[in-house]
This record gives C-alpha cells, structure tokens and sequence, in this order.
C-alpha cells in the first residue's frame, strides 16, 4: 500500500494547497529539507522559496513561499506560509505608527470634524424616521 | 389648507434622505457578499495554526513559552475591534457594553487594564471613558491586509511576554447571520485549553490517514511521548508560532468584523428606507386631502360669489 502524506498549504488570506502527496521539498532555514511519510515531527522556520510537492501519480506542483513556519506530523505537512516578505523593522515599525497614532489622536479633537458632521446629519434624518415609525405606531395600537 | 407647501417640502427631504440610505444599502450589501469571501478565505490558515498549537501543547518540550502557561491576572491587555464608520445599528455600542461589563469585573478584582483599539468607534469611546489607550489603528477599509494587525499585535505581545501584562483578550463581533452579529470577549494569550485540545487519541505508529477527507482537528498523535526536531531553537520557533497564531486570530476577527459592520449597515440602511417610504406614502395622502380640500373652498367661495351677485 502506498504510503502517503496529507500537505497543506495555507498563507493568511487564503489556502493554497490541500491534499495527499508522495514527497514535499521545503526550503527550511537550515537548508532544504525533503520530507517522506513517517518522517519524525519537525517544526522549522521557512526561507522565501519554492515548496515543491509530488503528488501521488509522480507529477510536481510549485509553489512559492515568502518564508513561514513547517510542521511536520508523521503524515500531516503542514506549510504556514507568511503573505509577504517581513523583516523584523517592519513589525517594528507598525508597532510605532499605531503607538503614535493613539498619542496623536489623543490630543486631536478636530479631525474627521466635516465628515462627523455630514454623517451626524443624516444620522440625525435616520432617528427622526425611526421615532415616526415609533410613534405612528404607538397611536394605531392606542 | 394647512401649508400644502410645507407638506411638500417635507416630502422632498424625506425623499432625498430615502435615496441615500437605499444606496447605502445596496453598497453595504455588495460589501458584505466580499467581506464574506475575505473571511472564509482566512479560515484555513486559522484552523491550520490551531492544529499546529494543539500538537505543541502535547508535545513532550523542555521550553515551556509563557503563552501557554496560565498566570495570576494583575493587568490584562484588550484588544478591541471596532468600525471606522457609524450607521451600522447598534453595533458597535453592543461591542462596548459587553467589554466596559468585563472590565468592570476586573476592575472589582483589582486587575489594571491596557486597551489597544481598531476603529475610530472604538478610539472615540474609550478615550471619553478615560481608558488607557496603548495603541490605535485605524481605516483599514474596508478589505483589511494581514500587514495591517501586524501593529498592535506585536504591542500587545511584547508586553505579555516581558510581563507587564498577564493576558490578552479579544473583543470583536462574530458573525452569525445577516441579520445577527454576536459580541464577543475571547483570551487570545495564554493560550486557552480549548485551542490546546483535550490529550490526544492514541493510536499506534501504523495510523494511514484517510487521504479522502481533510484531517481534523485533533489529528492523531503517537502514543509515546514525542518531541519535535527543532530547526533552529525551540524558544525561537515557538514563540514565532504563537506570535503567527495571535496575528492569525486577530485578522480573522478583524475580518469577521467588517462582515458585521457591512451587514448591520445593510439592515439599518433598510428599515431606514422602509420607515421613510411608509412616512411619503402617508404624506402623500396629507397633501392630497389639503389640495383637494382647499380647491373645493375654492369652488364654494366662487359660487357663494357668484349667488351673492
């Protein structure tokens, strides 16, 4: 009986692949890793690279990765593909901005004031309607 | 007659109301069909990590990551989704009233709270309760990329592994249907025994998946104590695993929550419409009767004239 392992492909915004295979070839940081069913449980981070898969009747399918995470059951692959290129300054510095845009917007009080006012309007349309409705409502019943 | 004039006017704005709400809620319902997609879409990855973590938590490791293990509450951090935009029903103030009830019981327990807010909504209600706002983001659009949680996530984690805060919760809307959104508070860190999964099924080595369907969660795991191979350290990968798992949460909330906004808007906008429309209708009838009843005094003034002569 062929021996086979269930891959799956998944970056945050969607899957990419799921489904049996002979052999998965990964590019682990460590160097490139090929991993056959019954293979021992592995966690390993990922380099941008291809991840090849052979699927059951031998045919390739490619696929790149911009790095990510391995895990390795014994017959469960699973690739956790990361959706861009992340270099560490960059998780730095979104950390920053949204740091800074708290302290910002905490000492603001004017922004978004036009477009506040327009929404409060019509919000203010809708309410009305909605105490109408309300109150024709209460009169037909009393 | 009692203003046919102004009865008409009212008509006119009325209407004129009635017209955007009707395109605010065919935008918000073509929103919500995409909203839909991009949140099915993230799916996969979240089950994924889930999977992965739940095999961590079995696994026999020396390291034990601090996001695992429960401590004694002192600070916790919050991390609260909100919409940018308002008109989405009530929302958003569901959102608030379920997260100032928990904090309020932290507060009884003496447990200090750290906020980091998504959304203006957020932003604008907590800043006039005097929370103390750590982080803030905000309009993200309405397609959120998985970059744009990278932020506050990496905040809130920082913090809870060098220990200023012992946990991180997650306040977002789930959503259920279109026509109900459910508020919900769920502990992102340390890592809940429902993510961990109950020990495992035990089988022996000749377990041969069943290639025909997708494995589930929980798969089988050998019965002897195992432990991964490491590529590099341990600490490394862990603590990157768990960092992918928060982000993974987050956005998917993040995502679910435009889902919500969009549908609540839709259902809003409708009634909204529906309200106006019966408001012209009756209206409608107002001015007719005035018209009518001013040109039959007309009339009457005309032949009353006219007998008089």
């Amino acid at each position: 009986m062929a021996m086979t392992l269930h891959v799956d492909i998944v970056s945050a915004e969607k899957e990419l692949f799921s489904g049996p295979a002979e052999m998965v070839v990964a590019p682990g940081e460590l160097g490139e890793l090929g991993i056959l069913p019954r293979h021992s449980q592995l966690l390993t981070r990922l380099k941008p690279g291809q991840v090849r898969i052979r699927l059951l009747g031998g045919e390739e399918q490619l696929f790149y990765v911009s790095g990510g995470l391995l895990e390795v059951q014994p017959h469960v692959v699973t690739i956790l593909s990361d959706t861009a290129e992340r270099a560490k300054d960059l998780d730095e510095s979104a950390a920053q901005a949204a740091r800074q845009r708290a302290e910002q917007a905490i000492g603001d009080h004017r922004s978004e004031f036009e477009f506040a006012r327009a929404k409060a309007e019509l919000a203010e349309a809708i309410a009305q309607l909605q105490a109408i409705e309300k109150m024709r409502k209460l009169r037909k019943s009393g | 007659m009692a203003g046919a004039k102004e009865i008409r006017s009212k008509i006119k704005s009325i209407q004129s109301t009635q017209k955007i709400t009707k395109a605010m809620e065919m935008v918000a319902a073509s929103k919500m069909r995409k909203a839909l997609e991009r949140m099915q879409a993230a799916r996969p990855y979240a089950i994924k990590i889930r999977n992965v973590i739940s095999h961590l938590a079995h696994a026999h490791t020396d390291y034990r990551s601090p996001g695992l293990v429960e401590r004694e509450l002192k600070r916790v951090g919050l991390i609260i989704i909100s919409t940018d935009r308002g008109l989405c029903g009530g929302l958003n103030s569901n959102l608030f009233r379920i997260t100032i009830g928990a904090m309020q019981q932290w507060r009884v327990q003496g447990v200090e709270v750290d906020l980091c807010v998504v959304g203006t909504k957020a932003f604008q209600f907590f800043r006039r309760l005097r929370g103390n706002i750590v982080a803030h983001i905000a309009h993200l659009g309405d397609a959120p990329r998985f970059e744009d949680v990278l932020g506050p996530v990496k905040i809130m984690a920082d913090a809870f592994t060098e220990g200023r805060i012992d946990a991180i919760y997650l306040v977002y809307n789930e959503f259920v249907n279109t026509m109900s959104q459910k508020p919900r508070i769920e502990r992102l860190f340390p890592v809940t025994s429902e993510v961990k999964g109950t020990a495992p099924r035990h089988s022996d080595d000749t377990y041969e998946p069943d290639i025909t369907s997708r494995i589930p969660a929980g798969t089988v795991l050998p019965a002897h104590p195992w432990d991964y191979i490491y590529e590099p350290a341990p600490e490394e990968l862990i603590e990157l695993l768990l960092r992918r798992y928060g982000e993974s949460v987050v956005y998917q909330a993040l995502a679910e929550n435009v889902a919500c906004e969009m549908a609540a808007r839709m259902v809003a906008m409708k009634s909204a419409s529906d309200n106006a429309g019966t408001l012209i209708d009756e209206l409608q009838l107002i001015y007719n009767k005035a018209r009518q009843a001013s040109i039959t005094q007309e009339l009457a003034e005309i032949v009353g004239g006219a007998a008089a002569v």
